[in-house]
């Protein structure tokens, strides 16, 4: 086994990862608050992504400047996707919650596909290709900068959730809906609100990636279930979860494939595990999650 | 009910002779209806009496298709008897999801994930293998002989597929009247009610979760001698669980009659929309209009279009 190629993958995984932690914490927030699971996540995420690379087109402004737009106007969608559909079946069935989000997630892919075509694109921006050399390791300059990025927004909604006004009129309406209608808030523009606010992070989280891997309509459905892993690894509901859940993805999924080629290696097979198969270690971590500690690992109690 | 048996009946006898004046196109279309029925009803067994959502069966239609044809590629055995194998592997995983799933107790949204994942592990498996052509998916060389359930025309894949149909209503018609439809009626409706008062709610659960998968995956056997093409991405994606589940939905879940009405309802649309807004450059837009109906039919019809039929009739 190299070492160096390994630690190499750790390194890019856990800078990927922070983005991960992002795109989870949105979702993370609207199920603590709303028990609704956006299935429309990763598509809407994709939303995020082609207006950064829109106005990349159209101003050439670069998408680590303007993640911060794809975060406005995922925040529009996000709250009106709540005042539209999400408020109609906060009480329905857990299981059926599933199918409006799965039925928004096909509209959000494919008018993305109807307005910007079916092909991968790989917009190039100013940093891509430029990296910095630490001993042997290489680190990938765009997704450094992504990963600093990611973490201060992160933060920075932590700490709007804590010392302000809205955040806490969220946080009150998460632990009882009851107890906020009492008081007076006004629980429904609360939960639009939350809703906007956990878009907004998955539309910046696309921002940030668009200098990072190349965009298509077609390559939301497995981040909507890349975030499901990282909020069930963490705990549902729990935002630091989400947090480290992201970062163990992200090394899991860079460093997996390489590990478990050698595995079979040294087992004597000729088998190789694919870097495309990525996902199939994740799931395989959602799998043993759910069965051996389904609160995950920040979960007090089950979700 | 004396009423809709015979319409039923008429419908049947309509359906039998229809072919003789139909255009080869437009059997297409049927054959489309009754596959998309068949597999609803499946997936309506677990789903609709039980009320577990599955959101991977294109695992299983996988699994039947890539099963039967990997025998007739290494044995030359005969679709007809290959597709029973697939069946019981597909039933086997069926087996092994309802095992995790049920036995540690994963509701509502944790069951549906774990479908989901092991669908997407499968298709990604499948992706990676070497003897169904990898990424380029597979291609199969047809002979036309029924034996390989193979036709140059449309008409016997049109009997065929009506068989399906008809043998799917059989099976749920059955399990509806036996002891097994009405214990997992009683689990849908309060899981904990039916516990107490003594049903075994794994046991049920699993028969009903092995008898889905297996039956999802005969129609995966269909579908691989019908196309001729197989690919993991297009066959066994959670856009084609989608594609399994809405029309039981529009039609009315834990119904016999509801994913057939449902099938006739959306398939036809389907196709003309598909067709005509490709034709027309809007790739992609049926499958817009896809999303706002199933956001549409939760929102407003719940309980699909045949509650509305069975209020007329």
């Amino acid at each position: 086994m190299n070492v160096t190629l390994l630690l190499q993958l750790a390194v890019s995984g856990f800078l990927l990862g922070g983005v991960y932690s992002l795109i989870a914490l949105g979702l993370s927030l609207i199920f603590g608050v709303m028990k609704v699971i956006n299935f429309a996540h990763g598509e809407m995420m994709v939303w995020g992504m082609y207006v950064a690379y829109t106005l990349l087109l159209w101003t050439g402004v670069d998408p680590f400047l303007s993640f911060l737009v794809s975060a406005a106007c995922l925040f529009l969608l996000g709250y009106a996707l709540q005042r539209t559909v999400v408020n109609r079946i906060i009480d329905f069935p857990e299981a059926m919650q599933v199918l409006p989000l799965v039925g928004m997630g096909m509209v959000f892919e494919n008018s993305a596909r109807l307005v910007w075509g079916p092909d991968y694109i790989s917009p190039r921006s100013r940093f891509s290709l430029s990296s910095l050399s630490l001993g042997d390791l290489m680190i990938d300059v765009p997704k450094l900068l992504a990963f600093s990025l990611a973490i201060i927004i992160t933060i920075a909604v932590l700490l709007f959730l804590k010392k302000t006004d809205t955040g806490k009129a969220i946080r009150a309406a998460a632990d009882n809906r009851t107890g906020a209608l009492l008081v007076g808030t006004d629980v429904n523009r609360i939960y639009a609100v939350c809703f906007g606010i956990g878009a907004a992070c998955v539309g910046a989280a696309g921002g940030l990636l668009v200098p990072i891997m190349p965009l298509s309509p077609h390559i939301g459905a497995p981040f909507t279930l890349l975030s499901f892993i990282i909020v069930i690894l963490g705990g549902m509901g729990s935002l630091s979860g989400a947090m480290v859940g992201g970062l163990i993805i992200g090394v899991a999924e860079s460093i997996g494939p390489e590990l478990i080629t050698s595995l079979f290696h040294g087992a004597g097979l000729d088998l190789d595990f694919p870097h495309t198969m990525k996902q199939v270690v994740s799931f395989f971590i959602l799998i043993v999650i759910m069965l051996l500690r389904p609160q995950g690992i920040f979960g007090g109690r089950r979700g | 009910m004396k009423k809709t048996t015979l319409i039923s009946i008429l419908g049947f006898l309509i359906l039998l002779v229809l072919p003789r004046f139909l255009s080869s196109y437009t059997l297409g279309v049927f054959i489309l209806i009754f596959y998309y029925a068949y597999l609803g009803q499946s997936w309506n067994i677990l789903t609709g009496y039980t009320g577990v959502i599955s959101l991977g069966h294109s695992l299983y239609v996988g699994i039947g298709a890539y099963t039967a044809t990997y025998l007739v590629m290494t044995l030359g055995l005969s679709p007809w008897i290959g597709m029973w194998v697939g069946g019981i592997v597909a039933g086997g995983i069926g087996l092994v999801v309802g095992y995790l799933g049920f036995r540690f107790g994963l509701k509502g949204v944790y069951f549906v994930l774990l479908t989901i994942a092991f669908a997407e592990i499968g298709r990604l498996v499948i992706l990676h293998l070497k003897v169904f052509g990898s990424f380029q998916g597979l291609f199969i060389a047809p002979t036309f002989t029924f034996v390989n359930l193979q036709f140059k025309e449309n008409i016997p894949y049109y009997y065929i597929a009506l068989g399906y149909v008809i043998f799917s209503l059989v099976v749920v018609r059955l399990i509806e009247r036996s002891k097994i439809g009405r214990y997992l009626v009683a689990l849908r409706e309060d899981e904990d009610a039916a516990e107490s008062l003594g049903v075994d709610v794994f046991k049920y659960k699993m028969i009903a979760i092995f008898i889905s998968a297996f039956m999802t995956s005969l129609g995966g056997a269909f579908y691989a001698n019908y196309i001729y093409y197989l690919h993991p991405g297009t066959m066994m994606s959670m856009a084609s669980s989608i594609e399994i589940i809405l029309r039981p939905i529009i039609g009315g879940m834990g119904t016999v009659l509801g994913p057939v009405i449902g099938s006739f309802l959306i398939t036809p649309l389907a196709e003309l929309s598909r067709s005509y807004f490709s034709k027309a450059g809007y790739e992609g837009l049926h499958l817009v209009i896809y999303g706002f109906l199933l956001v549409a039919v939760v929102l407003f019809f719940p309980r699909g279009v045949i509650a509305y039929i069975k209020k007329r009739v």
